[in-house]
């Protein structure tokens, strides 16, 4: 049952809910699809409302890469431990909507176990990568002993604006997932939610709005994939794109898109149940997926 | 001209003329380089080196001969003179080299205890050590490079890349620590003609360490060496159909790329080649990297050691007659010491000898083919039309082969096709700039992202520049250094994946 | 500010200002320490060889100054020392060395040695070779070596003082040592050794050439290292740097630790590619050695005859 809402009593002294208009999240704003165009997203927990969610065009995907790009300076250039303190204020702020966030699940067609379930796996998933912040580049770094008077080594680099579809399932948890990693690594993002239970994404984005995330840093696009997906595919500004539940013949269809500057493509993802895996889906090799690594030589000498 | 002063001192070389070319001055003219005392040829002697008249594709341990029947010519690009003939790889033959690596890996490579593998390696590290002179010999015949860096930098740095990786082949479970390493299978592996030796063992040793098993393809201008790497790895008795070498044109490669047997796809050349194999792939599911082009800034400071500065523009331009992805082709210097920095670089490049690649005193050698010297001659005439002004070094031509002289371009702008496109030879384009932040902006202002270089004697300023670069490698006050432990790679246009160092098994390994 | 090639002491360029005296700027480009070895030792690489060989050998014999710097140097052994100068080998196509080089009281000796032929005597000075005398002491050396007939002078910088940061004294010695040099020519020995680091051999080299030098030269002989080849190609980097400033040539000495004709023809290298044809004359560039010319000689034997010699066919001096 969606949360306070009492709107269809007929008496009088009952009193009359607010609904929330769910927006998309785009530069650190809540906005509506530049088209106008909205879905019409079910309720499946019985409450029987229906809500009208954006439906993303080319141009809103094309505002999002900008936002990202936009972003992209200040926020790589943050310590990363002031990132891994805003990815635990993200949690810390997942945590206060817990009860929202179960809540719009379950109007997606969770039960209500399932739907806590995935909630506190996707809070404690951002505890995870908010620890992962300043400790990835000692796993990744080195020392490169090479024949001459030189000191060389090789860090780790965002690799810039990434373009993520989210899986289907788990809707809150895939994005998460899927999300964190990237931004861990001192990326930008671009994502296009579930259309399984686009609405949750929208909720995820009001969490995000409220963790000290910078504006552009994640982007949260809902729509229909297979329109958008090719567009930001083919955008010259996208340096990488990470495909999560996407069919076959799509995937083929962007990484032919992605071929056009050379875009890392990363369709390697997680099935339904194993994204409630702590130890798969925190594994820093998702983290390594989204790094460039470059090796700095400097000579020794008095 | 006054006594008094030059470039960052004020004085004469104040402000940057625009371009700034001739400096005829009498303190000038104290300098001249010319022949008082000149050196007599001093060719590498090639009596023990043997090419054979004809090459066969070395498939599954044994030299066969292509089903078409059909063979290449090499050509020496310093003479034109035929070296020999070698197969040309139909897809049929590439199919029986993928079938032959698949059997390979299934019977023997995966079965191999890694440190069995780890010494087959190592037995490839030692013979070419042993032919090093040889082979060294070969490279510069085959592809015009000098053989000073044949000899000093491919050879021992393709057996050091052998042998890094040889003992890496027992430790993958220690590189990626609870992440259960494990090879792909079969490599495609196809290779750029600028270091042919050295490409195929950046390309060979991880594949192999890793556990996976190749099908290499050289290019067509340079199969030499690859196969008599291809006679090394018979010799050092590798399992049949570990490492198999099939010669061709972009045909072939295509076939080894294609080849739907095929599990990884390395791929080093051109940006253009590396978007269509990229395109290609897609939806098949196969693991790929790419190193591709680049056209790196060179940034020079007002307060960087400014004669070490030169030699390592130079060494960044015209190492391999500027046939390098990672070459330093656009200099960044700051507007108050462009005229100093001019001069001593026009004067440096007087020194450059120009000619025979056997000769020991080569610096630059031969364009490597006909085709590339066209685009060199085609991109220079575009650096002209579009208004820069050009310098290239008086010096005597070979009337056979294809060469081209050193050459630097001034008054270049960001615009033009000059300082966008990849020339790929001994062609500078020099830009200025003010302040640390225009350099970055115009260094990072490209699409490729493979290499840069900052020269200054402020450490702070160098690691500040070297952040900020968007590049894999960034030489801080040095150039074009490569070593095997060392990872090697692009940003953006210039590719993805890592060459050299642990990051460079992850392309031939997969990893949870 | 880096700068390179500021002007000539004389003109100034005029920065620093003290005892009612103008400075030049002293002020020099850094050196990159892994980058100038590389250099140098690439030009090492290159391989001469036929007719080049010999004729770079016989331009190093020209270029030599036969040194002998000992507490036992005695009439004798200048004498024969000037004996070899002046005719190396019996073949008639090598030529003179350029100069003998000894201690000032052995001065007279070597110049009745020399007398009517092109090799000069050199004499060191200046409290040689730690220059550790007071101004005065130095440069009555200086002038008493002059009047016994040096045609050259060698001195040696007060290395304390570079190293204390004292460029003005290190300056105003040399000066004063170019005044007291009178006809003479001065080569300013900087013993690079001993200052530590390149950056400080290119700033000793930019001094002494402003305050007059007409040569520089790295060392005594008596330090380890001596003249190495990157230290040598700092200096003349900073030689080339004031020709294109000034139009002026400086003349270039390495010392001690040469002793083979490979690594004299890498000298002769690195000048021909950093300064040059001008530089390839004894005026402008001279090895300081002892032991350097046998070694010379017999390479030559050996282009000529083809077979590989033997020490003892070689006379020592």
């Amino acid at each position: 049952m969606a949360l306070g809402d009492q709107d269809s009593g007929g008496e009088a002294r009952a009193r009359v809910g607010v609904r929330k208009a769910y927006k998309m999240f785009v530069g650190g704003a809540f906005v509506r699809s530049e088209s106008g165009r909205y879905t019409q997203v079910r309720d499946h927990s019985g409450a029987g409302a229906v809500e009208n969610i954006p439906r993303a065009s080319r141009k809103d995907g094309r505002d999002a890469v900008l936002a990202a790009a936009g972003a992209l300076g200040g926020w790589s250039a943050r310590a990363a431990y002031n990132r891994g303190q805003i990815l635990y204020r993200l949690a810390e702020m997942l945590e206060a909507r817990r009860a929202e966030l179960a809540a719009s699940l379950e109007r997606g067609g969770l039960d209500a176990g399932a739907a806590e379930r995935e909630v506190v796996s996707a809070i404690d998933r951002a505890v995870a990568y908010a620890g992962w912040a300043d400790k990835y580049q000692s796993l990744f770094s080195s020392l490169n002993p090479v024949s001459g008077p030189h000191f060389t080594f090789t860090v780790p680099e965002p690799m810039g604006v990434v373009v993520i579809a989210a899986p289907p399932r788990p809707a809150l948890l895939g994005l998460a997932g899927a999300l964190l990693p990237v931004i861990t690594a001192g990326n930008t993002c671009v994502v296009l939610a579930s259309e399984a239970d686009p609405r949750t994404a929208l909720v995820f984005g009001e969490a995000l709005a409220t963790s000290d995330l910078p504006g552009g840093v994640v982007n949260l696009l809902t729509g229909q994939l297979a329109e958008v997906l090719p567009h930001l595919a083919a955008h010259m500004e996208v340096a990488a794109l990470d495909l999560h539940g996407v069919d076959a013949a799509l995937a083929k269809r962007l990484e032919e898109a992605a071929a056009a500057s050379v875009k890392r493509v990363r369709a390697r993802s997680l099935g339904e149940a194993e994204w409630f895996d702590d130890g798969a889906a925190t594994s820093p090799r998702w983290i390594e997926r989204f790094v460039e690594m470059k090796t700095i030589w400097h000579p020794v000498g008095p | 001209m006054s006594d008094k002063g030059t470039a960052a001192a004020g004085g004469d070389g104040g402000s940057p003329r625009q371009p700034s070319a001739a400096r005829d001055t009498a303190a000038d003219a104290a300098v001249v380089f010319g022949d008082a005392w000149r050196y007599a040829p001093a060719p590498e002697g090639r009596d023990h080196v043997k090419i054979a008249p004809r090459y066969d594709l070395f498939i599954g341990g044994a030299w066969r001969a292509p089903e078409s029947g059909r063979y290449l010519d090499s050509i020496s690009p310093s003479t034109e003179e035929k070296l020999c003939e070698f197969a040309e790889a139909s897809e049929r033959d590439v199919d029986l080299a993928v079938q032959a690596a698949r059997a390979a890996y299934e019977k023997h490579w995966s079965r191999l205890r890694p440190l069995e593998r780890g010494k087959y390696i190592y037995r490839i590290a030692r013979a070419l050590q042993e032919k090093s002179r040889e082979l060294a010999v070969v490279e510069s015949l085959d592809g015009g490079k000098p053989i000073k860096e044949s000899r000093d930098v491919d050879l021992p740095l393709a057996a050091a890349h052998f042998f890094y990786y040889a003992g890496w082949a027992d430790k993958l479970e220690h590189a990626f620590p609870g992440r259960d390493p494990r090879p792909l299978g079969v490599a495609g592996q196809v290779i750029p003609w600028n270091f042919p030796l050295l490409m195929a063992a950046w390309k060979l040793a991880p594949a192999l360490a890793a556990g996976n098993t190749c099908v290499l393809k050289p290019a067509e201008t340079t199969p030499l060496t690859s196969l008599l790497l291809a006679k090394i790895i018979e010799e050092a008795d590798l399992p049949p159909g570990v490492v198999n070498v099939v010669t061709g044109a972009g045909a072939t490669g295509a076939a080894v790329v294609g080849h739907p047997g095929v599990d990884k796809v390395a791929f080093t050349g051109s940006t253009e080649v590396g978007k269509r194999i990229q395109r290609a792939l897609a939806g098949t599911g196969k693991r790929l990297t790419l190193e591709l082009g680049g056209k790196a800034a060179n940034i020079v400071f007002e307060d960087a050691p400014l004669d070490q500065a030169v030699e390592g523009i130079i060494g960044g331009i015209f190492f391999n007659q500027g046939h390098v992805c990672c070459a330093g082709s656009r200099l960044l210097v700051e507007e108050s010491v462009h005229d100093a920095l001019l001069l001593k670089l026009r004067e440096r490049m007087a020194t450059l000898r120009v000619g025979d690649p056997l000769d020991k005193n080569t610096d630059v050698g031969a364009i490597n083919s006909r085709a590339q010297l066209e685009k060199i001659q085609e991109l220079v005439a575009a650096g002209e039309r579009e208004g820069a002004a050009r310098f290239s070094v008086s010096c005597a031509l070979p009337q056979r082969g294809y060469w081209f002289a050193p050459t630097l371009f001034t008054g270049v702008a960001q615009s033009h096709r000059i300082a966008r496109e990849e020339i790929f030879g001994p062609v500078l384009s020099i830009l200025t700039f003010r302040t640390p932040e225009e350099a970055i902006e115009k260094a990072n202002n490209t699409m490729y992202g493979l290499s840069a270089g900052v020269w200054t004697s402020k450490g702070s300023k160098s690691f500040w520049v070297a952040q900020r670069l968007r590049a894999g490698v960034v030489w801080a006050n040095t150039f074009n250094k490569l070593d095997p432990s060392s990872p090697f790679g692009g940003y953006k246009e210039s590719g993805f994946g890592r060459e050299g160092g642990r990051q460079g098994l992850l392309a031939y390994l997969e990893v949870d | 500010m880096a700068t390179f090639g500021n002007g000539s002491g004389a003109t100034p360029g005029a920065v620093g200002q003290g005892r009612g005296i103008t400075y030049p700027d002293f002020s020099s480009p850094t050196v990159d320490k892994v980058m100038v070895e590389e250099r140098a030792a690439g030009l090492g690489k290159r391989s001469i060889k036929g007719p080049a060989k010999i004729a770079g050998l016989k331009l190093a014999i020209s270029m030599m100054d036969l040194t002998t710097l000992e507490g036992k140097d005695s009439p004798g052994k200048v004498q024969q020392l000037c004996q070899k100068a002046l005719r190396p080998h019996e073949r008639a196509d090598i030529p003179p060395c350029a100069a003998v080089c000894v201690y000032p009281k052995l001065v007279p000796v070597a110049k009745r040695a020399v007398e009517g032929s092109t090799v000069k005597v050199a004499s060191v000075a200046t409290a040689f070779p730690s220059g550790l005398s007071t101004l005065e002491v130095k440069l009555a050396d200086v002038r008493q070596a002059v009047e016994l007939g040096a045609d050259e002078i060698d001195m040696v910088i007060d290395r304390g003082a570079m190293l204390a940061g004292e460029y003005r004294a290190v300056y105003d010695e040399i000066a004063a040592t170019k005044e007291a040099c009178g006809h003479a020519h001065l080569k300013v020995i900087l013993e690079t050794g001993e200052l530590g680091s390149y950056d400080r051999v290119r700033k000793a080299s930019r001094i002494a050439i402003l305050a007059g030098a007409d040569f520089i030269k790295t060392s005594t002989g008596k330090v380890t290292p001596a003249a190495t080849p990157p230290v040598t190609l700092v200096m003349l980097e900073a030689i080339r740097d004031h020709a294109h400033a000034t139009g002026r040539r400086i003349g270039m000495k390495p010392a001690g630790g040469i002793r083979t004709a490979k690594q004299a023809l890498h000298y002769l290298v690195m000048v021909k590619e950093t300064l040059g044809d001008a530089w390839l004359t004894s005026d402008l560039f001279r090895f300081g050695a002892s032991t350097l010319l046998n070694d010379v000689l017999m390479q030559l034997e050996k282009e000529r005859t083809g077979a590989y010699q033997g020490g003892d066919y070689f006379s020592k001096d």
